[in-house]
């Protein structure tokens, strides 16, 4: 008996809408990410993170409309991420029904930021996202840093060193995505994933490469995440939040259902 | 009819406790409020609270609210949420001991660093996520099965020195207090409002609650 492992489906949003289109049969407008968390919800997600991918700055405003729309009929944490660059970008996103939000390639530029921000706002709704690759040879010992611009961009930071200071600057929790794995389906990085669980005392969200649920359920028992993210997955119906944790549940993690 | 007065005495986003008061209740006028009037004139209190008990003592010294969130406590269905909870007891050991608004007695403690699960992992804090509450006998339990997940995040918590007034424990892993009750207060460590179908029944009773146990 104790404290749940979460299951954390992820929505990547465009303009005010869901991208890589979702195919669930029930809901009128797929692309509607009002309609889509709405759905995950009913189908016992701990939690939802959206993920604003909105290129341009004046469209920004979308984001804080849909997370005002979730926020007054879902009523479990809403995490947002993208384009949080300033105090003033977490100030509107909590006004606007957020819980938490996703810190990245701000905090990469001026670490004081994160420091600034759990300051103002409390390090609970504080998350910072890390990309970290795998940057070691095959006979040397794993290690992995962290990229920015979709994992484009080298920095040359160590992800294990980055997620220890980024916890010591007030990081509430944080979102671990492998850009190794990311969109490959093949699992998440668990070396990686334990690496950095192991490495800080707050929560880790284990993100990047799920393309089936015992993926969801090796990151709690091998990467030692307290929370998996998924994306594709739930997106195209193959599986529904519900069959994840059941199936988590039957290997014996502790889901709420 | 009935209100409830949400305190507003600047610390954190009230948007999300507001929009679960109104889901739970339509029929309830929910008052976000600042000021000493308005706040006695509503029916129920919904007493909040996010980030460090300091800064949140300093706000409600601020605000000049101390007084009537203990005069109201005395009479009016109260109900504190988080760190709305734990600023009712005694004092707490963060920000360097900091005193609190003494409804409760007893102490706000750290959850310590080192603490592991049966299996030998490492425990995180902040607790953060669902975890089961054991409740006792409340009219504000009415209608959530026992042992429900409620939506924690935290790093303190509650100690009473009265155990008559612990209302529910949870464990990490040792059990704590994530609820307590006395009279006409009812205060919890989780959050309601994020808490899903659980959470808004909480609400929906705090807001037909005659503050009679």
């Amino acid at each position: 008996m104790g404290l749940a492992k979460r299951i954390i489906p992820c929505l990547d949003v465009d303009n005010g809408r869901v991208v890589k289109g979702v195919k669930f049969v029930d809901i009128k407008d797929a692309g509607d990410p009002v309609e889509v968390a709405r759905r995950y919800d009913r189908e016992g997600a701990d939690e939802i993170t959206f993920l604003d991918i909105t290129a341009t700055h004046d469209n920004r405003d979308t984001i804080v409309h849909v997370v005002e729309q979730v926020a007054s009929e879902v009523f479990i944490p809403l995490t947002v991420g993208g384009g949080i660059r300033e105090l003033e970008d977490i100030r509107r996103m909590l006004n606007a029904g957020a819980d938490k939000v996703g810190i990245n390639s701000a905090a990469i530029f001026r670490p004081e930021f994160v420091k600034e921000a759990a300051e103002k706002f409390g390090s609970q709704c504080i998350v910072v996202a890390i990309d970290a690759k795998k940057v070691s040879a095959k006979d040397e010992k794993d290690r992995w840093e962290i990229f920015t611009h979709g994992g484009r961009k080298e920095t040359g930071i160590d992800a294990v060193e980055w997620a220890k200071k980024m916890v010591d600057f007030g990081a509430g929790e944080i979102l671990l995505t492998s850009m190794d794995r990311d969109g490959t389906r093949e699992g998440f990085d668990l070396t990686l994933t334990r690496a950095i669980s192991d490495a800080v005392s707050v929560p880790v969200i284990a993100s990047g490469g799920v393309g089936n649920l015992d993926h969801l359920a090796e990151g709690v028992t091998q990467g030692k995440a307290d929370a998996v993210l998924a994306a594709s997955i739930f997106h195209f119906a193959e599986y529904s939040v519900e069959q994840a944790k059941q199936h988590m549940q039957s290997l014996g993690i502790e889901v709420r259902l | 009819m009935s209100s409830v007065a949400v305190i507003d005495y600047g610390m954190g986003n009230l948007h999300s406790i507001e929009k679960a008061l109104q889901h739970a209740s339509p029929e309830v006028d929910v008052q976000i409020v600042s000021d000493v009037k308005k706040i006695q004139q509503c029916d129920r209190i919904l007493f909040p609270g996010v980030g460090a008990i300091r800064d949140c003592m300093k706000a409600l010294d601020r605000s000049g609210l101390s007084p009537i969130i203990k005069e109201v406590a005395k009479t009016k269905p109260f109900l504190g949420i988080c760190l709305g909870m734990q600023a009712l007891l005694t004092d707490s050991e963060e920000n360097n001991h900091t005193p609190c608004l003494d409804i409760f007695p007893g102490h706000v403690e750290y959850f310590s660093t080192d603490i592991t699960d049966s299996d030998g992992s490492r425990l995180k804090i902040p607790h953060m996520g669902w975890n089961k509450v054991l409740q006792k006998t409340h009219p504000l339990w009415k209608g959530i099965p026992q042992n429900s997940r409620f939506y924690f995040v935290h790093s303190y918590y509650a100690k009473p020195d009265n155990a008559s007034d612990i209302i529910a424990t949870t464990d990490y892993p040792q059990a704590f207090t994530s609820a307590l009750a006395k009279d006409n207060i009812f205060a919890v460590q989780f959050h309601p409002e994020k808490s899903q179908a659980v959470g808004l029944q909480l609400l929906k009773n705090f807001l037909s609650w005659d503050g009679n146990c």
